[in-house]
């Protein structure tokens, strides 16, 4: 009974493809597979919505929408209908090809990401050996896009953002992969269906999950700041910057080009959060071997769910950084930070002994992040500037 | 410590989140629809005109001299005067406006109009949901969709309607007080000579400096 629940989709993709002829099985299974992948995603995108309206509302001590339905849960029914019979205006000047597929580009490249994440038990789209790569080679492909979007608008805003969002996302990028080069190291993998089964062991009754360990708890946070400035989540969302650049890159989208940005950023959203659960937090496993009995599917949504509402929690309570700042965060503590990461990963590796490695990686993490902290992200007196303007 | 104060932030908003939910102090949201504030005593928006007792023509103050129309700085208020005269508050004939008209959407609610009348005929009134689906005839209002009752304006501005009212009556009283003894000398008048002249004509009742 528990192994069915547990099973349960992949059950019933093996029932339903049953009913075609053996030549064409594999063909609908995949087809299958991405619909659901297609519809699942949005649905939570609006869940998610919903959660961010609401929840931003409580933490800023307002009620947040409670409008449309019960207490405002047809909220994004009613977005999603405006969003749809809005006028698509395409500016003048604008590319109008480029303008056109930019947003698809988006969409297609996050929705590609997704394919490699295991979902659940068995529920993987593609079982490839190299996963993280081909997710990281589709996260990166959104930055195009953006700054297909930013350049085709012939807006300075616009491109202001897309510029933004470049030097943003290509900054941030380094650190990010290189925060997940330590679980690559320990596992031995880059695929992440490998990843997680390395997690799924026992001891004392509790997993063995990356984050457990003290260069996964370091690659675990720096993994998180650097999706948030992936995904130009707040405090890192300078290339939308509503009070500098009105929306940045997609300042000239309208209608439901502008709700496909809006979506793609949020399934990129779940995908690296997803990716993150993957390589972090165990994937679809239970924390407790006590609570394995509860499909795995649930727990991988679930924590995908806990991961956006900590996004959710942050953008309440941060305000937006300085374009200096966030390059000085990125190269001067997040970059150091992560290659020391890889150090104590080599450490874990190699050195004898269970509470050995224990005491000698926290040391060098919170030594490093102490000397880091106070070095790196010494504040600077900034005096008065001056200006010599061009003759 | 890095990263101290973005814990501390994160606690803020947490303690913000969960206390909304458990004080209802937090929630100072006023839910409009259902809820309202009570209205300021100064609150003003669009004008409108005072009518005396029960008839809104027969009561109405406007003498139609239309110096709220030549005032007015966005030209917002419409009048046509009338050919035939009906009594004011104090029975001496008057013109009234045939037509009175104030475009809203053109208004700006600067008050002017009340400042410059000189019989306390117009008013600033505190209704403010005027949406209309009629963009042009919906905000302009007519004489009759402007009329509105002396009890109406004591209920919304309580102490300025109490004032004029005060300011009408002592004027009142003093034509009244100026007919009497006008008739009276003409009483003796006629009574010492019998070719009578005509009574002295009451006086119109001065400007007053309207609302302060």
């Amino acid at each position: 009974m528990i192994e069915k629940a547990d099973q349960i989709f992949v059950l019933l993709l093996h029932w339903l493809v049953g009913f075609l002829p053996m030549a064409w099985q594999h063909v609908a299974s995949v087809v299958i597979c991405v619909a659901v992948i297609v519809a699942v995603y949005p649905a939570l995108f609006a869940v998610a919505v919903l959660m961010e309206r609401k929840g931003l509302g409580r933490m800023q001590n307002r009620y947040g929408p409670n409008r449309v339905g019960p207490f405002g849960v047809l909220q994004p029914v009613a977005d999603g209908i405006k969003s749809l019979t809005k006028e698509d205006i395409v500016p003048r000047n604008a590319d109008a090809v480029v303008h056109f597929i930019s947003p698809l580009v988006l969409v297609v490249a996050v929705f590609m990401g997704l394919a490699v994440l295991p979902m659940g038990r068995n529920m993987v789209l593609v079982e490839m050996d190299a996963s993280l790569l081909f997710f990281f080679a589709m996260g990166a492909s959104t930055e195009l896009s953006v700054f297909m979007a930013g350049w085709s608008s012939r807006n300075k805003y616009s491109l202001l953002g897309a510029m933004r969002a470049v030097a943003q996302m290509i900054s941030y990028e380094v650190p990010l992969l290189l925060s997940t080069v330590g679980v690559v190291m320990i596992t031995g993998s880059l695929s992440l269906v490998d990843i997680v089964n390395a997690q799924t062991r026992y001891s004392w009754g509790l997993a063995h999950w990356n984050v457990f360990k003290p260069w996964g708890l370091a690659g675990f946070v720096m993994f998180v700041i650097a999706s948030m400035a992936e995904t130009n989540r707040s405090p890192f969302d300078l290339p939308e910057g509503e009070s500098e650049i009105i929306a940045g890159y997609f300042t000239e989208y309208s209608g439901f080009k502008f709700a496909l940005f809006f979506l793609g950023e949020y399934v990129g959203m779940f995908g690296i959060a997803g990716l993150g659960t993957t390589l972090f937090l165990g994937g679809w496993s239970s924390p407790l071997a006590a609570l394995s009995w509860v499909p795995s599917w649930i727990w991988f949504f679930a924590k995908v769910e806990l991961w956006i509402c900590f996004f959710i929690w942050v953008r309440g309570t941060l305000p937006r950084l300085r374009q200096d700042q966030l390059m000085n965060f990125a190269w001067k503590f997040l970059l150091p930070m992560t290659l020391v990461n890889l150090l104590v990963a080599a450490e874990w590796r190699f050195v004898e002994g269970v509470w050995m490695r224990w005491i000698v990686g926290m040391a060098i993490v919170a030594g490093a992040y102490v000397l880091m902290g106070r070095v790196g992200m010494r504040r600077e007196r900034l005096g008065p500037r001056s200006y010599r303007y061009a003759e | 410590m890095l990263g101290e104060g973005i814990l501390k932030g994160l606690a803020e908003t947490a303690k913000n989140f969960a206390g909304s939910y458990v004080s209802k102090e937090r929630l100072t949201t006023v839910q409009y629809p259902e809820e309202r504030v009570a209205p300021i005593e100064a609150t003003r928006d669009f004008p409108f005109l005072v009518y005396d007792g029960e008839d809104a023509f027969a009561g109405l103050r406007c003498v139609s001299c239309q110096i709220c129309e030549k005032e007015c700085p966005p030209k917002c208020i419409y009048i046509e005067k009338s050919k035939d005269k009906k009594p004011d508050y104090v029975g001496k004939p008057q013109n009234y406006p045939v037509r009175f008209d104030i475009d809203i959407s053109v208004c700006m609610s600067c008050q002017i109009c009340v400042e410059v009348c000189p019989f306390e005929a117009i008013k600033m009134d505190t209704v403010f949901e005027l949406a209309t689906d009629d963009r042009f005839g919906g905000l302009l209002l007519d004489r009759e969709k402007l009329s509105k009752s002396n009890e109406y304006y004591h209920t919304i501005h309580p102490t300025e309607a109490t004032e004029v009212d005060a300011r009408l009556a002592e004027e009142k009283a003093k034509v009244e007080a100026k007919a009497k003894a006008a008739a009276e000398a003409a009483a003796a008048k006629a009574a010492a000579a019998p070719p009578a002249e005509p009574a002295v004509k009451p006086e119109a009742p001065k400007p007053t400096g309207g609302a302060e």
